[in-house]
């Protein structure tokens, strides 16, 4: 798997956690969008619960009955003039576009904001072949210039301070350095605007597409992938199976949550609603439109009763913003391409399960994720699925194991249950000014002595004898 | 109508005054109130760690044990969610299902039941104190109750309820996590004491003994004056001031 580092999850969290500065910029960015988010909910759109059941239950009926729409959504490419690939995997994805471009004689490739182009590594596929590949999302081209990974589903660069993008800029074009958000918006804009014109093909996500009619939806901020999908006469739309929705009246549904539950805005600056490839006029050389839907291990969720509601998440990352894991670490301590809670119960389904089952562990379940999913994706409940399967495989440390049966015993015997909690009680005189000391917790916490008296002790001196001496 | 106090096992090991506080309150009320005492643990440790089978053996035991109740009142939101709303996730045997299908609905977390179903909001309480309220995780997402303990809060006399700033957000225990991840579960813990520091509150208050033991866990070693409280100590000292 290209992308992907979950294995050193636990030491990128250590990382991470001892950069304050990463720290401050993650939570300011990221509690700027819950309270957008709730602001725009609470003044515009009183009926924002009846929207998300009626999300879900469009979503899962989607999902159940994938085949046929993915039937009707080809039917629809085919009559519409739109060619279409199906990619099991991430090196077949990759060989598709790396074809499509040579074919075309493609030499300078402009793209537009595609989480699955970098689930499948798209990029770094494409320099080792030689393609000139430029991101057209300002976030995207501060990271492609800065060689790192989006920290973030919507926002990529949310991890880096104006500064630091000021201080990247002035380095790499050797300008003076500058952190006004505009004048460094504009001087981006002047470099991509020629690369959008010297383009031989755009490559770009999708955000949904309807079945009904074929029609590819795009939704953005900054006019980007419209000049990336426009310009170019190849137009690569690559995106992964979830994105089909049945009709375009359920599309417009979903673009009610998205854009809010998002950035808390009603609606993104462009919707661009792509159904046949542009006709020049009087030219026989009109545009081309190639749609590669990435599988990846997603087909396997569609067939799982349990796991089905993960594909439900139409990528708006209002679950990262909410996680307090996430503000405290921000997204690359996942290692994941997908980060924050979507990304914990999506890459063991993509990825291997072993390698990605701590991002699993890491979460303290309290569903701030739920809460907020606009899908209503039952998040923590799926965290719970990854945990518990990773048990079923014997994926956690032998020791654990055994404590959990030990524990068991200890519970489910009640006459040893009374002997340790006696021991506990008995042994309490020797921790009332230290506490206790768990291991790994009492680095960092301290923890109280057990009491001297536990509750069942208490009630069979207080309330059981009373109630002799009464009955008596 | 008799009720079944479910004292999670960290309350009786740690913190058995809150279990003792709940009992009060309910006999002050008027309640016939018992203790099923081969109690033990409800499963919630393995279950979130994903030990389903060890989770399943708790769960059927708890069962067997609290069948037949007319009421389970608990001072937990998350071990009354962890019965509640998760046991389904269980492969109980049949036995155990049937009670659990009984159970689900006649379980409730303290402040629910006082507020919900004896219909009490008013305590005739007394503690002169300014307190602030964290919204445990389970009790708020799982259960929903966010309004009742503010209202029990807010009768008692003398005490002034201060707003806590993102009141809904994680302390950061999440049982193992805090564990397995001690340093992140720390940093997110130390978020929530900076927010209870700013509100100026004598006391934090909340309805799971998990989340004040956590929270606790900094206060005391930064020898914070604040100290933490849970609900039903908060309710039954203002009774016995009154």
């Amino acid at each position: 798997m290209p992308n992907s580092n979950t294995k050193h999850f636990k030491a990128l969290i250590r990382e991470k956690l001892s950069d304050k500065k990463l720290r401050n910029i993650v939570k300011k960015a990221t509690s700027h969008s819950i309270s957008k988010r709730i602001e725009t909910i609470n003044n515009y759109i009183p009926e924002w619960e009846q929207l998300r059941d009626r999300a879900n239950f469009i979503r899962s009926k989607t999902m159940q009955n994938w085949e046929f729409y993915f039937e009707q959504l080809l039917k629809k490419f085919r009559e519409n003039g739109i060619e279409f690939f199906y990619a099991n995997n991430s090196s077949d994805a990759c060989s598709i576009v790396k074809t499509l471009l040579f074919s075309f004689g493609v030499k300078k490739v402009v793209k537009s904001k595609s989480m699955v182009t970098e689930e499948i590594g798209l990029n770094e596929y494409l320099e080792r072949n030689g393609f000139e590949v430029t991101e057209t999302d300002l976030g995207e081209y501060i990271i492609q210039l800065a060689n790192e990974k989006p920290s973030h589903i919507t926002a990529p660069a949310l991890h880096k301070s104006r500064q630091e993008i000021g201080e990247l800029f002035s380095e790499k074009f050797n300008i003076d350095y500058t952190d006004a958000p505009e004048k460094l918006t504009e001087f981006a804009r002047l470099i991509l605007r020629q690369k959008f014109l010297n383009a031989d093909a755009g490559i770009s996500g999708a955000n949904f597409l309807v079945a009904e009619t074929g029609t590819i939806i795009i939704v953005e901020n900054e006019g980007n992938a419209r000049l990336s999908i426009t310009l170019p006469k190849l137009h690569i739309v690559i995106t992964s199976i979830e994105k089909i929705v049945p009709t375009l009246s359920d599309a417009l549904m979903l673009l009610k949550l998205l854009p809010v539950s998002s950035t808390g805005q009603k609606i993104t600056s462009y919707v661009s609603f792509i159904k046949k490839p542009l006709q020049s006029i009087g030219s026989e050389n009109s545009q081309k439109i190639v749609v590669i839907i990435l599988d990846n291990g997603r087909s396997k969720l569609l067939k799982n009763d349990k796991s089905r509601s993960i594909l439900y998440c139409i990528k708006c990352g209002a679950c990262m913003n909410n996680c307090p894991i996430y503000q405290s670490v921000g997204g690359h301590a996942y290692g994941s391409v997908y980060p924050g809670p979507i990304g914990s119960i999506l890459t063991p389904w993509i990825n291997t399960l072993n390698e990605s089952k701590d991002l699993a562990y890491g979460s303290t379940l309290c569903g701030a994720c739920s809460q907020v999913c606009p899908v209503k994706i039952d998040i923590h409940n799926q965290l719970l699925g990854i945990r518990k399967l990773s048990i079923e495989n014997k994926y956690s440390p032998l020791i654990e194991r055994v404590i959990f049966k030990l524990w068991l015993l200890s519970m489910k015997n009640f006459k040893l249950f009374t002997l340790l909690s006696k021991f506990l009680n008995f042994l309490s005189p020797l921790f009332q000014e230290s506490g206790l000391k768990i291991p790994f917790w009492s680095k960092y916490k301290y923890f109280p002595a057990p009491a001297e008296i536990s509750f069942h002790s208490w009630w069979q001196k207080e309330v059981k004898i009373k109630e002799r001496i009464n009955n008596v | 109508m008799k009720i079944n106090l479910f004292i999670p096992c960290i309350v009786d090991q740690f913190a058995p005054k809150v279990a003792i506080s709940t009992y009060k309150i309910l006999k002050k009320l008027g309640c016939n109130v018992d203790y099923p005492f081969e109690q033990t643990c409800c499963g919630q440790p393995a279950f979130n760690t994903g030990y389903h089978y060890e989770a399943r053996i708790c769960a059927e035991r708890f069962l067997k044990i609290f069948a037949n109740s007319d009421y389970i009142v608990s001072p937990s939101g998350s071990c009354v969610a962890m019965v509640k709303n998760f046991y389904q996730e269980l492969e109980l045997n049949p036995e155990a299902k049937s009670i659990y299908n009984d159970l689900k609905i006649k379980i409730f977390e303290l402040s629910d039941f006082l507020v919900n179903v004896l219909k009490v909001e008013d305590l005739n309480a007394n503690f002169k104190a300014k307190v602030t309220y964290h919204d445990s995780c389970h009790l708020l997402r799982e259960l929903n109750i966010l309004n009742e303990p503010r209202k029990l809060i807010g009768s008692i006399k003398g005490i002034e309820l201060i707003d806590l700033n993102e009141s809904d957000r994680c302390c950061g225990f999440g049982g193992t996590f805090s564990v397995k991840f001690p340093e992140l579960s720390t940093i997110i813990t130390e978020d929530k004491v900076r927010n209870i520091e700013l509100s100026g509150a004598d006391y934090v208050v909340a309805n799971d003994v998990s989340c004040l033991l956590n929270i606790q866990g900094i206060l005391k070693n930064k020898n914070s004056r604040i100290k933490t409280l849970h609900l039903a100590e908060l309710l039954a000292m203002g009774i016995e001031n009154a």
